[in-house]
């Protein structure tokens, strides 16, 4: 579809956009507030950023949510790409209709499930609750992400240059590392974004998982939040979106510079 | 050949077991507890069972096991049935709100030009990737009594007192049409966008109006990113808690933060479980539809 956009077309788009945007657009102008009234204008000031660097507790639970994060992402990347790989590639396998549903289910499944189950599981195998359980639950549910975004580069791929490389002798895991992975990186890139974002933005399954002495973002401004607003808030709020703003059109835009080179040496290697 | 069909065995099976210790087994465990009752005790519930006590022990314990916490939450007296209907009602209020507002969204995205395509997409999912939490909270300042949106409204002189819209489920309907905006919109437009704009040609060629194209041609054709969408937004919905929590109002009744309550406040994990095993129950059924529709869509091309 291909067409001039009607009048309809249009307000739709700008009124969406418009319902999509305000809110975080009016979050941020209010961060730089000078009163402590959230809703009161009363000047521009960066006073409530300077506050931030200060509360220490919020700079801690910045820095876990950052580890946690860090090491979910990285995990579950590994994980999700398997099982992705295996999705995709493996065929039938007994047992494979238990394996995709425990794929799918997660995506869908309401945190505070998740989130109990986990916190039960521990309990049951008495495993110390703090950091390393709330990454744990992570990666379970995060790995879920991955393999779908990788998934769907998967079945979209010519296989007949795995089926090439394999019939030239490479060995399947060297075949993976130089031909497959190259191909699919820019949806393993976006897989372990998505990780990484998932678990910074998680609430309610670390809520869960956590024991004492871990405590994340989110359940700090969570806490805080229920005491009402505050421009604090708004500025923790307002580094954090800035954060994930540079960084994803930033890694658009390395991904889409890569895509356009890739094509141009394919339409080179078929014309030499 | 053997190497490779080790290696191909430790593919399946590193993610397999991953998810069967931390996602199957702990549905097993929730299950087993609901079955139980509360103690004060570490942990807090009876009966636990032990291995190295042996089978008689254990066998007494499977004895002790009971439906007693299905009985409590399942009974009128209590709040928790009222809690799963709620639920229900507002997740589907909300998924076809979300329907109304993304379908306009996701069509005008489908039919602008191609080099403009990316852009649109990119601004869809942006918010998607900032945090849920911060959005909702966002929310907060825009609908409270002294908020902004009530500021707007008298400066415009539309009011004259303030609109009461935070704490109420009108504000529970806005946060969740919000936030799973996004899981909306994507579904759909990669239905719409793999449609074939002849098909709407030859459609108007024959005489057929565009209101009637839409509902012959374009809407049968976006189906199934209307089920992706309804369910990706329908089955998290019924057990949101953030978003009723911090939106809704004392009255605003939703199973994910009765269960929460039951959990935090009341401490006890047996009839939070069976809470949770019950709404699992209840979502069970658009869990697997979903299931089908997302393998279908990944694999079945």
């Amino acid at each position: 579809m291909d067409r001039k956009l009607s009048w309809f077309n249009v307000t739709s788009l700008v009124l969406g956009f418009a319902f999509l945007y305000l809110p975080i657009v009016l979050l941020v102008i209010y961060s730089f507030n000078a009163s402590r009234l959230v809703t009161v204008w009363a000047g521009f000031s960066t006073h409530w950023y300077g506050e931030l660097l200060r509360n220490e507790q919020l700079l801690d639970a910045a820095w876990v949510t950052l580890r946690v994060a860090f090491i979910t992402a990285c995990v579950a990347t590994v994980l999700g790409t398997m099982a992705a790989i295996t999705l995709t590639r493996y065929g039938r396998f007994y047992g494979r209709t238990l394996f995709s549903g425990m794929i799918y289910a997660p995506l869908v499944m309401p945190d505070v499930i998740t989130g109990l189950s986990l916190l039960l599981l521990f309990v049951a195998v008495n495993f110390d609750r703090g950091f390393w359980t709330i990454t744990l639950a992570h990666i379970t549910f995060t790995m879920c992400f991955v393999c779908v975004v990788v998934q769907s580069r998967l079945v979209t791929f010519d296989r007949s240059l795995e089926e090439a490389a394999l019939d030239l002798g490479c060995p399947p895991l060297k075949t993976f590392f130089v031909v497959t992975l190259p191909i699919i990186l820019p949806a393993v890139v976006s897989g372990w974004m998505l990780a990484f974002t998932l678990s910074l933005d998680d609430l309610v399954i670390a809520s869960f998982t956590t024991g004492p002495g871990a405590t994340t973002l989110p359940m700090r401004i969570y806490s805080q939040v229920r005491l009402g607003v505050t421009p604090e808030i708004n500025a923790v709020c307002t580094i954090l979106i800035g954060i994930v703003t540079v960084v994803v059109i930033g890694a658009s835009i390395i991904t889409k510079r890569q895509e356009v080179e890739r094509q141009k040496a394919e339409r080179l290697a078929a014309a030499g | 050949m053997a190497a490779k069909a080790k290696g191909r065995w430790l593919v399946v099976a590193v993610p397999y077991l991953w998810l069967l210790a931390l996602f199957l087994v702990p549905f097993l465990i929730v299950f087993k507890i609901s079955l139980s009752q509360d103690a004060i005790a570490q942990p807090p519930y009876f009966p636990t069972f032990a291995l190295s006590e042996g089978w008689a022990a254990i066998k007494e314990s499977l004895g002790e096991l009971s439906f007693e916490n299905y009985g409590y939450v399942l009974s009128w007296d209590n709040e928790f049935i009222e809690a799963y209907g709620s639920s229900l009602v507002i997740a589907g209020i909300s998924t076809v709100l979300l329907l109304l507002v993304g379908y306009p969204i996701a069509y005008a995205m489908a039919r602008s030009s191609k080099a403009l395509r990316p852009t649109l997409l990119m601004l869809v999912i942006l918010p998607f990737w900032t945090s849920f939490l911060i959005r909702v909270y966002a929310w907060i300042g825009i609908l409270s009594p002294e908020g902004l949106l009530n500021q707007f409204l008298f400066f415009l002189g539309v009011i004259d007192h303030p609109l009461e819209i935070l704490a109420t489920d009108t504000a529970v309907y806005i946060g969740i049409v919000y936030s799973y905006l996004p899981f909306m919109i994507l579904p759909l437009y990669s239905a719409l966008e793999k449609m074939d704009d002849t098909l709407l040609e030859a459609a108007a060629d024959l005489g057929c109006t565009p209101f009637a194209a839409f509902w012959k041609i374009t809407w049968p054709l976006s189906l199934p990113g209307v089920f992706a969408g309804c369910l990706l937004c329908f089955i998290p919905a019924v057990g949101e808690f953030v978003i009723p929590d911090l939106l809704g109002g004392s009255d605003t009744l939703m199973i994910g933060k009765v269960l929460w309550t039951e959990f935090s406040v009341n401490r006890s994990w047996t009839v939070s479980s069976a809470v949770a095993v019950l709404l699992l129950l209840v979502l069970v059924v658009p869990i697997v539809l979903y299931q089908n529709v997302q393998q279908r869509e990944v694999e079945g091309r």
